[in-house]
C-alpha cells in the first residue's frame, strides 16, 4: 500500500511482534512520557535509551527516525518562542532576558512532543497497515470502525490516483501549474474529485458485492497471544513507566 | 506565534487532561458508532469509507494563510453535510487515529484531544449550523453553498475552541490563555474561510450531479419522489 509511507517492512523480533500488543505499548510508553515530570531530565534521557534499543533491535538506522520527526517541527517552533513570551520571574541567558516558566513549559513540551513523535513512527515503521488495523481489532474496536478504516486507505489511493489523471488532463489542456493558480484548480476540481472517486467507489462496491461481499473484511485467525509474548512486547513501555514513577516519586 | 498545525502534539497537555478527553472522545465516538450503525448498512459502509478517505486526502492540503503559517482542512462540516453528522463524526475519527498510528501526525496521548476537537466538536458545530440554516440551503444553490460555507467556517473555529478549552484545564505551557484563545481564533478564522470555500465548492458539486448523496438535502429529495 502506497498509503504505508512510513512503514519499513522488516522481519525482527519488533516487526513480529503482534500489533496489537505494539498499539498498547505505545500508549502506555507515550502516557508514561507525558506523566514524567519535566525537571527529570535523566528520565527523558533514560527513554530515548530505550527507543534506540528498539530500534537496534529493529533494525531501522537512527537517522531514518530523525529525518521523519521533522513532523513536530511546529510545535517545536511554539516551544521556542516560550521562554521569551512567558510570565512570570526572569532570568538573563547569554545577556537576553527570558522567563523561567516559559523556558521550563518550552523544554516540556519539545522534549515530551519529541519523544512521542519518536515512539509514534517506532509503531508505524514497524507495523504496516493492514497489521495495525487487525490489531485494533482483536482491542474489541468496533468492527465498523475498522472496516471503514481499512476501506479509507485503499479509496485514499484511489483518490490520490484519480487526483493525479485530473492534473495530467489539465496539463495536457494547455494548464501551467504554479503554485497559486494550481491551488485554484485544485480547489475547484475537487467537488469533481469527490464525485468521480465516488462512482468509483461505487463500482468498485457492485464489483465486491458480486464476489460475495458480506460486510466485513475476512480477519485470518491469529493464535493468542501468550503472557511471556505480552511481558517481552511491554517491556520498553514498562521500563519508561518505571523511570516516570521514580522521577515522579523523587519530585 | 508562527505555524499552528491543527493535530496537537505529545506534552501539550497533562497527563490527567489527556486521559480525560481520552474518555470523552471514546464515550462521544461510541456513541457516534451505535448512531452511525442506523444510518449504513452493508450497502453504504464502503461508501463512509470513501467520505473517510477524501477527508484523508482533502487534509494533506495545506494552504497559506499568513507568513509563516499553513492551516489544513479538517473536512469535520463536509463530511457531516454529506454523510450525517455521526457518520461525519466517525469518518473523521478514523482519519485521525490512522494518521496517528501510520503517520505520526498528532501525538497518541493527544488523539482523545484532537478527536475531541476535530471529530466531535468541530462536526457536531458544523452540523447544527447546517441544520439551522437547512431552510436557506434546499431554497437554493447558493443558499447551499453559503450554509455550507458558514458550516465550515464554524467548524474549525470551534475546533481551536475546544483546543483553547484543553489547554485551560491542563496545558503545559506559561502563555497567557486570553492571548493564546486570541491568537488561535484569528488564525482558525482565517483557515476556516479557506475550508468554507472548499468546502461549498465540494458540496455545491456533488448537489449539482448527485444531490441524493448530500444528507443535508435528503428530506428535500425524498419529498420530491413523494410528490412525483
Amino acid at each position: 500500500m502506497s498509503a504505508s509511507v512510513l512503514h519499513r517492512p522488516g522481519d525482527s523480533a519488533v516487526h513480529r511482534l503482534p500489533a496489537h500488543v505494539k498499539i498498547v505499548a505505545a500508549f502506555a510508553a507515550v502516557l508514561a512520557v507525558v506523566a514524567t515530570p519535566r525537571e527529570a531530565v535523566w528520565a527523558f534521557g533514560l527513554d530515548l535509551a530505550v527507543l534506540l534499543a528498539v530500534w537496534s533491535v529493529a533494525g531501522v538506522p537512527v537517522g531514518w527516525f530523525a529525518r521523519r520527526a521533522l513532523i513536530e517541527v511546529p510545535f517545536v517552533l511554539l516551544a521556542v518562542l516560550l521562554p521569551f513570551v512567558g510570565g512570570g520571574p526572569r532570568t538573563d541567558v547569554l545577556g537576553v532576558a527570558v522567563s523561567v516558566e516559559g523556558t521550563l513549559a518550552g523544554w516540556n513540551i519539545l522534549a515530551k512532543g519529541t519523544l512521542g513523535v519518536l515512539i509514534s513512527l517506532t509503531l508505524a515503521a514497524t507495523t504496516g497497515p493492514g497489521e495495525l488495523l487487525a490489531g485494533l481489532r482483536r482491542l474489541r474496536v468496533p468492527r465498523l470502525f475498522t472496516t471503514i478504516a481499512s476501506l479509507m486507505l485503499r479509496y485514499a489511493e484511489v483518490i490520490v490516483a484519480e487526483a493525479r489523471r485530473m492534473r495530467i488532463a489539465r496539463l495536457c489542456r494547455g494548464h501551467d501549474p504554479r503554485f497559486l493558480w494550481q491551488a485554484a484548480a485544485v480547489a475547484r476540481g475537487i467537488g469533481v474529485l469527490f464525485l468521480r472517486s465516488y462512482e468509483r467507489g461505487e463500482r468498485v462496491h457492485l464489483a465486491m458485492l458480486a464476489r460475495g461481499w458480506t460486510g466485513a473484511l475476512p480477519v485470518p485467525a491469529a493464535p493468542p497471544v501468550g503472557p511471556r509474548r505480552w511481558l517481552a512486547g511491554v517491556s520498553p513501555a514498562a521500563v519508561v513507566a518505571i523511570g516516570s514513577g521514580v522521577a515522579l516519586w523523587l519530585t | 506565534m508562527s505555524a499552528i498545525a491543527m493535530h496537537a502534539s505529545d506534552g501539550l497537555f497533562d497527563a490527567p487532561t489527556s486521559l480525560l478527553f481520552g474518555a470523552v472522545a471514546v464515550a462521544g465516538v461510541a456513541l457516534a458508532t451505535v448512531k452511525a450503525r442506523a444510518d449504513l448498512d452493508d450497502r453504504t459502509a464502503p461508501l463512509a469509507g470513501l467520505v473517510a478517505a477524501f477527508v484523508f486526502a482533502v487534509q494533506m492540503l495545506n494552504f497559506p494563510v499568513l507568513p509563516g503559517v499553513s492551516g489544513h482542512l479538517l473536512g469535520g462540516a463536509l463530511a457531516a453535510i454529506l454523510a450525517g453528522p455521526w457518520v461525519g463524526a466517525l469518518c473523521v475519527t478514523i482519519v485521525l487515529v490512522v494518521q496517528a498510528l501510520l503517520f505520526a501526525d498528532g501525538g497518541l496521548t493527544a488523539l482523545g484531544a484532537n478527536v475531541t476537537n476535530m471529530a466531535l466538536i468541530g462536526t457536531a458545530a458544523g452540523f447544527l449550523v447546517a441544520v439551522v440554516l437547512r431552510r436557506l440551503a434546499v431554497r437554493s444553490r447558493g443558499g447551499l453553498l453559503v450554509v455550507a460555507f458558514t458550516a465550515a467556517l464554524v467548524n474549525t473555529v470551534a475546533a481551536a475552541l475546544g483546543f483553547v478549552l484543553e489547554y485551560a484545564l491542563g496545558g503545559q505551557g506559561a502563555v497567557s490563555l486570553g492571548g493564546l484563545a486570541a491568537a488561535l481564533v484569528g488564525v482558525h478564522l482565517l483557515i476556516g474561510v479557506g475550508e468554507g470555500v472548499i468546502t461549498a465548492l465540494t458540496v455545491g458539486a456533488v448537489a449539482g450531479v448527485r444531490p441524493d448523496l448530500v444528507y443535508l438535502l435528503r428530506g428535500r429529495a425524498s419529498a420530491r419522489e413523494a410528490v412525483t
